[in-house]
């Protein structure tokens, strides 16, 4: 494989490389693509690709990639800034979006030139699309057949309820719903699988069943006149990290449909939250295919010199990683770690070098395709850093670790790519990509349920980082969705506990 | 195994709503941003929208999010210079920084002060004229019925030869050719048929093939006179006229440029020139615009020389009105055109002439507008001009006036005087 030293004789089946596109000439390239991805044992859902202009693109942005979606003011604001940004030339638009469904929907912009098609077609429909298929943590957390039926399901309850109480009421449930979105996960159970049949048929079932729960909690006429001593008991007995599902079963408040568009917004949530956890792998395996589906090709004598060579400056404009003191630099670009990691496994197996046996024992000299499926399966980003991650990448990347202590007026480099620095660098790193290292650790914690019903958030801050001030403006949401006073306790090393925000009064 | 769709021709305003919403929701900080732009246009600028900017504060999207401080831990590639335990000074707001906060926060967090974007001129409009009306508009619309309009209706079966369907006639013309020669030369081709079958018999039979060939020339006979085209198949295209409501409207701006005026007193004349320019394109296909300024004698000028041409002297409003009703009945038949009209002045006139201005709007002019709107700007007394206008104010429901002092209070002087109850009151 890679980019062959000798040029194999070009057979007549060469593939026209445009510079403009048919839809024949998609077809004819689709089904090479297709053919090798078998090839390489890539197992997708089928493939939907559909054609749409720059101006539809946008309204795909402004629906978080969605081809259906609720109404809400927030994503008309993301249309007009995206097409403000599009318009000035400050930035422009992904060349496709795609989206984890079965079939798997893919985008494909019409300004594109036959190269890029082919490009999108193998990175996304065969590279993300497989990616998909396979990686454990969509096939546990996302049911890719049901979630444009659930998005259908969303935005007509949405539009009915609008219709119903008014569009100011609906509105401002879902503001605060997406106020707290990123708490509407569960991180560790896995959660039922979503269906729109089921869910309309259980949608009254479990209004009901709500309401009467809700009024359970709150009864409050006295079972007997022999109240035994209350000790503190806490409700709920265990901190509850998804606070939407919280408010979606407990809010005392709440009338059954603000319930189930808390529950909507808490779907769609849980739906992205695995996207999140594999962006590096996702876009590194998917850059990974690209790569070998149409250098494939090429060998094969499949496509022209001007096809690849067009072909290359894309890939390698994508995979670039500008250093931490260039102007371009914002950060690891998870597509060039992404695709470096994979291609260095594969490396590893077809041309290990005694320090990967000792490192990696492993994968070093196994076969690479297998290995590459392993990795994409089993693992998100945090654990793939830390298992795959090899010295030579470090190297290659002249990874440096620092320590920015901000009661210091200086920082630190912990450390370098040498050899002490290795495992260090490999640790960091793989945190730097855990979830529950970047959004901030806030539980619902208690419930005075014997008293003022006040809901009380704790905060356990990691490495002394407070929050941002924008937690006074997301307990104003809170309280909206529960009703009663709610409150943000921190609780600091010493154990000792602050309170951040109340609402309603909040404190500065 | 892959399927292609083309969904380029769907259509594209999936957003639309989204984008309604949000315009919506903002509604009141954008309907500020407005106000402030309306200053700034052309008398007749109207096929522009307007670039609106909210404070990004308003319209973010609050979330929980790290804050600046603690200890952060960070890699970063290309090392050039550093060893392990170097220690560097934290560059200012850098990515070395309190940056690591996620995507979300930091991208509308903190980083533009607004939030700015392009509304469409419709969208413009209806925000500025939101809730308002032009006062009197049922009436109009009764007594709009005036114009008419040619158009197409069917055929008939006479008229002019211009008018003369072509095609419909010769349909016409093949359709009563096949009803009335079919059943004859059917029976033609039956009697042809029974001479061959004679013909073919071993037997001669000239006296039967004789009478068959008379009576199949006696048919054809009949076929060749029927003719190919006759006045029963002409068909015309029929004309009808409809009465359409009249949509054209001319708007006449009368100014005092009388010494008195100084060029701030004109620049809020133009504001609300704008703002009446603008409301009546909403309603109106074509407004026209007719400038009309004086001081002891009035002109027809155009919109430079209108606003920004200095003059001294005297005032004689009734000069300025007599020109207007000259020009009215000239040019804008009253049957036809909408009239409105606006005068600006800082309420000086002489005082003789106040009385005659008072006779020329109550006799002439008002029976032929639609709405006379009178704006007085003056940090003064009121004289003469106003106290004559407010007795014409209480007896005809077409004439308003207003007292303007200052810039701010030309928007919601608009906004009175065509505020829509107004039309449920007067208009209907």
């Amino acid at each position: 494989m890679g980019t062959p030293n000798v040029k194999p004789d070009r057979p007549k089946a060469m593939l026209s490389d445009g510079p403009d596109w048919t839809f024949s000439l998609l077809t004819q390239y689709e089904d090479e693509i297709d053919r090798v991805a078998k090839i390489y044992k890539l197992d997708t859902y089928p493939n939907q690709i559909e054609i749409i202009t720059a101006e539809q693109m946008m309204d795909a942005y402004a629906s978080i990639g969605m081809p259906i979606n609720y109404s809400h003011w927030s994503f008309g604001k993301k249309f007009i800034s995206t097409e403000q940004g599009y318009r000035r030339g400050q930035m422009g638009l992904a060349y496709e979006i795609v989206i984890n469904s079965e079939p798997c929907i893919s985008y494909l912009m019409e300004e594109n030139t036959i190269t890029m098609q082919a490009l999108v077609i193998a990175h996304a429909c065969y590279g993300h699309n497989s990616f998909f298929k396979g990686n454990y943590l969509f096939q546990t957390w996302t049911d890719a057949s049901s979630i444009i039926d659930y998005l259908v399901f969303a935005k007509k309850f949405v539009s009915d309820c609008e219709e119903k109480h008014g569009v100011d009421e609906v509105e401002k449930i879902m503001d605060s719903c997406h106020a707290l979105m990123n708490y509407g996960v569960d991180r560790y159970k896995r959660p039922s699988k979503i269906s729109m049949v089921e869910e309309q048929a259980r949608l009254a079932d479990r209004a009901e069943y709500l309401q009467s729960q809700v009024n359970d909690l709150w009864r409050t006429l006295p079972q007997s006149n022999t109240v035994p001593e209350i000790k503190e008991v806490r409700f709920p007995s265990e901190p509850q990290e998804n606070i939407l599902y919280f408010i979606e079963k407990k809010a005392p408040l709440l009338e059954p449909w603000q319930r189930e568009l808390v529950r909507i917004v808490r779907k769609i949530s849980q739906y992205f939250y695995p996207q999140k956890q594999t962006q590096v792998m996702n876009e590194g395996w998917a850059c990974f295919w690209h790569y070998h589906i149409l250098n494939h090709l090429y060998d094969e004598g499949k496509v022209t010199d001007s096809f690849i060579m067009e072909f290359l400056h894309s890939h390698t404009a994508v995979v670039a990683q500008p250093d931490y003191n260039s102007p371009y630099y914002s950060g690891i670009n998870p597509y060039a770690l992404g695709f470096a990691m994979f291609m260095d496994i594969k490396r590893m197996c077809t041309d290990p070098t005694p320090e990967d046996y000792q490192e990696m024992p492993d994968i070093a000299g196994k076969d690479w395709l297998e290995t590459v499926h392993f990795a994409m399966q089993n693992f998100k980003d945090e654990s793939f850093i830390s298992q795959f991650l090899s010295p030579k990448l470090i190297r290659d990347f002249k990874f440096f670790a620092i320590n920015d202590d901000m009661k210091q007026d200086f920082i630190e480099i912990s450390a370098i790519h040498n050899e002490q620095g290795y495992r260090l660098i490999r640790e960091k790193l793989s945190a730097q990509y855990n979830l529950s290292n970047l959004e901030p650790n806030i539980q619902v914690y208690n419930v005075d349920v014997r008293g003022d019903r006040s809901l009380t958030l704790r905060y356990i801050p990691q490495n002394g980082i407070p929050l941002a001030k924008s937690q006074h403006q997301v307990m104003k949401h809170l309280h909206r969705l529960w009703g009663f006073d709610v409150k943000l306790e921190q609780k600091n090393e010493d154990g000792s506990l602050t309170t951040l925000a109340r609402c309603p009064s909040g404190i500065g | 195994m892959a399927h292609f769709i083309d969904r380029r021709l769907n259509s594209k305003g999936k957003s639309t709503v989204n984008r309604q919403r949000f315009l919506r929701r903002y509604k009141n900080q954008i309907k500020r941003s407005i106000a402030d732009a309306v200053g700034q246009r052309s008398v007749t600028d109207v096929d522009s929208g307007e670039s609106i900017s909210i404070p990004t504060r308003d319209v973010s999207e609050p979330v929980f999010h790290t804050g600046k401080g603690g200890k952060r831990e960070q890699v970063h590639p290309g090392n050039d210079q550093f060893a392990p335990g170097d220690r560097v000074e934290r560059p200012l707001g850098g990515e070395g920084g309190g940056g690591t906060g996620d995507g979300d926060a930091s991208d509308s967090g903190e980083g533009q002060d607004e939030f700015s974007f392009q509304i469409s001129k419709d969208e413009y409009l209806d925000l500025l004229f939101e809730d308002l009306a032009l006062p009197n508009l049922r009436k109009t619309q009764q007594k709009q019925m005036i114009q008419y309009e040619t158009f197409r209706s069917g055929y008939q079966t006479d008229g002019v030869p211009s008018n003369l369907d072509i095609v419909r006639s010769l349909k016409g013309s093949v359709a009563r050719r096949i009803a009335l020669t079919s059943g004859k030369k059917r029976e033609v081709k039956r009697l042809k048929m029974e001479i061959q079958a004679f013909l073919d018999d071993p037997h001669e039979h000239p006296i039967e093939i004789a009478a068959l060939e008379k009576r199949i020339a006696e048919l054809e006979g009949k076929i060749k006179r029927v003719p190919f085209i006759d006045s029963f198949d002409l068909r015309f295209k029929n004309y009808d006229k409809r009465a359409i409501p009249t949509s054209k409207a001319v708007m006449f701006c009368l100014m005092d440029v009388s010494g008195s005026m100084d060029q701030a007193t004109k620049d809020i004349a133009k504001r609300f020139y704008i703002l009446l320019y603008l409301f009546l394109t909403r309603n109106y296909k074509d407004v026209e615009v007719v400038y009309i300024r004086h001081h002891t004698q009035a002109k027809e000028v155009d919109e430079q020389e209108f606003f920004y041409s200095q003059e001294t002297g005297g005032t004689i409003v009734s000069s300025a009105l007599k020109l207007m009703l000259e020009i009215v009945q000239n040019r804008y038949d009253a049957g036809e055109w909408n009239v409105y009209a606006a005068q600006a002045s800082d309420g000086d006139n002489w005082a003789d002439d106040s009385p005659s201005c008072r006779q020329i709007l109550t006799d002439k002019i008002l029976p032929l507008t639609r709405y006379y709107s009178y704006i007085e700007i003056t940090q003064r007394q009121h004289q003469s001009l106003w106290r004559e206008y407010e007795t014409i104010a209480s007896n005809c429901d077409n004439f308003a006036m207003k007292h303007i002092q200052s810039a701010e209070d030309i928007f919601p002087t608009f906004r009175e005087l065509f505020k829509s109850q107004h039309t449920t009151a007067d208009g209907a």
